[in-house]
C-alpha cells in the first residue's frame, strides 16, 4: 500500500467531461467510499491524446507536460488520469522529457512563449486509476470494504492499447511479481476479483477496439469491437469492464452498430470497473452512472442484486 | 536486404505459353510459365530520408525486415495487403511506384502499437505508418483521408481552446468529411441515451453546446502553438523539396 496516493492530483482529461461523464462520477464516488482525496487539476487543458500526437509528438508533449507542471506547482507529485488517453500521454510526455534533448527543447520553447515554465522530468508522478485504487488500498482491504459482493458476476477485463504499449513509456511495469504486466495486464482483474467477480480467461485483454478511427473508419472499428465482444461471449463473460473511456464508448457505439449495420447482436454488457468497484462498495447504479452508458444493463445487475 | 518478395509476382507478369518448343522439347502450357523480368529504373534514392525527415519515420532505418510488426498488425489480421514489413521495406529500396499501389490503406493503421511493442529493433514502425501516410499527403499522391481530416479538426480545437468539446468535435469532422450527422445508428444510440438519462444532466449536456469548454488565459499559448505548427509544416514540406507553403488550406 502507498500512503501517498492518499491524496492526488486529479486529471480528468476532455472525454471525461464528455461521453466519459459515467466513468468520471463512478471514479470519484469510489474514491469518496475508499477515503481517497483527488484534487482536480485548476484550467487544465487536453493532453494532445492521439490526433495531436499525429500532426506532432513534440507538440503533444508540451501539451501533456503543462498539465503535469499544474501539478507541480499545486504542490502535488503524483497525478491520476483514469483515461488511458491522457495516462499514456502524460506518461509519454514524462519519458520524452527525460530521454530526448529535442523535445526538452520544444517543450521549453513554447513553455517561454506561453509564459510558462516547463515542466522538468521527475517531479511528477503519472497513475492510472487502477494503480490508484490497487496501490493505496490494497486488495485485501478491499476485500473488507465490499458491502455487495458482486456474486460472481463474469467478467472479461480489456485493457486496450494505450495502458501497456509502448512498454517503454511503463518503467514500473513488468517488473516481476506485484508489478502489472504489459503481456497480460491483471490490475482490474485483481481489484473486480477481491469485489467477487469471477474473471472468465480472455486472451483478448490488450487486443485493439480501432477507437483511433472511430468515426473516420468506422467499418474497421466495427470489426475489431465485433471481435473483442464475441470473443468475450466466448469466454463466458457477462459484462466487460472497461478502464478507458475512449474504449468503452467504442465498444458501445460499435455493439450497436454491428448490430444495425452488418446484423450481428452481441449481449454481453459493458460497465465501466469503477461502477462494478462502486455497485459493490455498496454505491447505486444511479449514484455511479450506470445509467449514462449506451450499452443498456441494469436488468443484468438487478438479477445479480447489485445496484 | 534481398527478400524475395511474393507481392512482386503478380499475374500481369506471368507468362505461359500454350504451344511452345524450345530445342525440340516441348513445354507448352504449365512448363512453359515464367515471371517477366522486371527492370526497374525509377527508383526514389531519397525515399528513406523524407519518411525519416516526418515525425514518427526517424528510426526506419534499424529494420532488418524480421517481419513481427506484420505479424503482430491489428489492421493485417482484417486486411492482408496492410503490411508495414513490406512498405518500409519498399520505402528503404525507394520503389515508390510499389508503394503507391497501397495507397489507400495506409492511413487505416489504428496506432494501436502492437508493431511497436513486438519490433526487436525499435524501428516504431507506428510512426512509420504515420510518417508514410502523411508523406503521401504531402506528396500529392492521395487527398486528405478521413482519419487526418479528423487528426486536423481535433487538433485545430485544441489549439484554439486548450480542451476537446466532444459534439463540436464531431459535428465539425462530419462537415469536412461530408457526411451526413444523421447516421441511423447514431440517432438508435442516441434516441437509446436520451431515455435513459435524468433531465438535470440533459440540461448540462445541452449547455455544453453553449458554454463551450476551454482553458483560460490560453491566448499566448494558442499562438505559441500556430506559430510552431507553421514552422514545422514548413521544414517537413522542404525535406521533401516541396515549397514552403501549401496552395490549398482547410479552415
Ligand atoms: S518488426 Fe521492426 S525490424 Fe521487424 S520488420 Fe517490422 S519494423 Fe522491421
Ligand atoms: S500500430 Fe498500425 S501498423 Fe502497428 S500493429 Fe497497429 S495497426 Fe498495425
Amino acid at each position: 500500500m502507498t500512503e501517498k496516493y492518499r491524496k492526488v492530483a486529479y486529471y480528468p482529461g476532455c472525454a471525461l467531461e464528455g461521453t466519459g461523464h459515467a466513468y468520471n462520477r463512478s471514479t470519484k464516488e469510489v474514491g469518496k467510499a475508499l477515503g481517497l482525496e483527488l484534487v482536480e487539476l485548476e484550467n487544465w487543458n487536453c493532453c494532445g491524446a492521439m490526433e495531436v500526437k499525429n500532426v506532432d509528438p513534440k507538440l503533444q508533449t508540451f501539451l501533456s507536460a503543462r498539465n503535469l507542471k499544474i501539478a507541480e506547482d499545486m504542490g502535488f507529485d503524483t497525478v491520476m488520469a483514469p483515461c488511458n488517453g491522457c495516462y499514456h500521454n502524460l506518461k509519454k510526455a514524462e519519458y520524452d522529457l527525460s530521454h530526448d534533448a529535442g523535445s526538452r527543447e520544444t517543450v521549453a520553447k513554447l513553455a517561454a512563449k506561453s509564459g510558462d515554465q516547463p515542466y522538468e522530468a521527475g517531479n511528477v508522478e503519472t497513475i492510472h486509476a487502477l494503480e490508484w485504487i490497487r496501490d493505496a488500498i490494497g486488495t485485501d482491504e478491499l476485500r473488507k470494504r465490499v458491502k455487495n459482493s458482486l456474486n460472481g458476476l463474469k467478467i472479461a477485463n480489456y485493457y486496450g492499447c494505450m495502458y501497456t504499449r509502448p512498454r517503454h513509456i511503463f518503467p514500473e511495469k513488468d517488473k516481476g511479481p506485484g508489478s502489472e504486466s504489459t503481456g497480460k495486464p491483471h490490475f482490474m482483474d485483481d481489484l473486480l476479483a477481491a469485489a467477487g467477480a469471477v474473471n472468465v480467461e480472455f486472451p483478448l485483454k490488450t487486443a485493439c477496439c480501432g477507437g483511433a478511427h472511430t468515426l473516420s473508419d468506422s467499418d474497421t472499428s466495427t470489426r475489431l469491437v465485433l471481435n473483442i465482444l464475441t470473443t468475450a461471449e466466448a469466454c463466458g463473460a457477462e459484462v466487460i469492464a472497461t478502464e478507458c473511456p475512449t474504449c468503452h464508448s467504442g465498444l458501445e457505439m460499435h455493439q450497436i452498430r454491428a448490430e444495425k449495420v452488418l446484423g450481428k447482436k452481441t449481449n454481453v454488457k459493458i460497465l465501466y470497473f469503477t461502477q462494478l468497484l462502486g455497485m459493490a462498495l455498496g454505491l447505486s447504479a444511479r449514484k455511479v452512472g450506470v445509467n449514462e452508458n449506451f450499452s443498456e444493463s441494469r436488468d443484468l445487475l438487478k438479477a445479480k442484486g447489485l445496484g | 536486404m534481398p527478400i524475395h518478395e511474393k507481392h512482386l509476382i503478380r499475374p500481369e507478369n506471368l507468362v505461359r505459353n500454350d504451344k511452345l518448343a524450345i530445342e525440340g522439347v516441348d513445354v507448352s502450357g504449365d512448363w512453359s510459365t515464367f515471371i517477366q523480368t522486371r527492370v526497374i529504373t525509377d527508383y526514389n534514392e531519397a525515399m528513406q530520408e523524407e519518411i525519416a525527415a516526418l515525425p514518427g519515420g526517424e528510426f526506419i532505418h534499424r529494420c532488418w525486415q524480421c517481419g513481427s510488426c506484420t505479424n503482430s498488425c491489428t489492421v493485417n489480421m482484417l486486411n492482408p495487403d496492410f503490411n508495414p514489413r513490406y512498405w518500409i521495406y519498399l520505402i528503404r529500396l525507394g520503389m515508390e511506384q510499389e508503394l503507391l499501389r497501397d495507397k489507400d490503406i495506409i492511413w487505416q493503421c489504428v496506432s494501436c502499437n502492437k508493431c511497436t511493442y513486438a519490433c526487436p529493433r525499435d524501428v516504431v514502425p507506428e510512426g512509420v505508418m504515420k510518417a508514410t501516410a502523411h508523406w503521401l499527403e504531402l506528396k500529392g499522391y492521395v487527398p486528405e483521408k478521413p482519419s487526418m481530416i479528423f487528426d486536423d479538426v481535433f487538433s485545430e480545437q485544441v489549439f484554439a481552446k486548450g480542451k476537446i468539446e466532444e459534439g463540436r468535435l464531431m459535428r465539425k469532422f462530419f462537415v469536412r468529411t461530408q457526411q451526413k450527422l444523421a447516421q441511423p445508428w447514431l440517432i438508435v444510440m442516441v434516441k437509446g441515451l436520451v431515455s435513459r438519462l435524468p433531465v438535470t444532466l440533459l440540461m448540462r449536456l445541452g449547455l455544453a453546446g453553449v458554454v463551450h469548454p476551454r482553458t483560460r488565459n490560453w491566448g499566448r499559448t494558442r499562438d505559441a502553438i500556430n506559430e510552431y505548427v507553421g514552422e514545422q509544416n514548413a521544414k517537413h514540406r522542404g525535406a521533401l523539396g516541396l515549397p514552403a507553403q501549401s496552395t490549398e488550406s482547410h479552415s
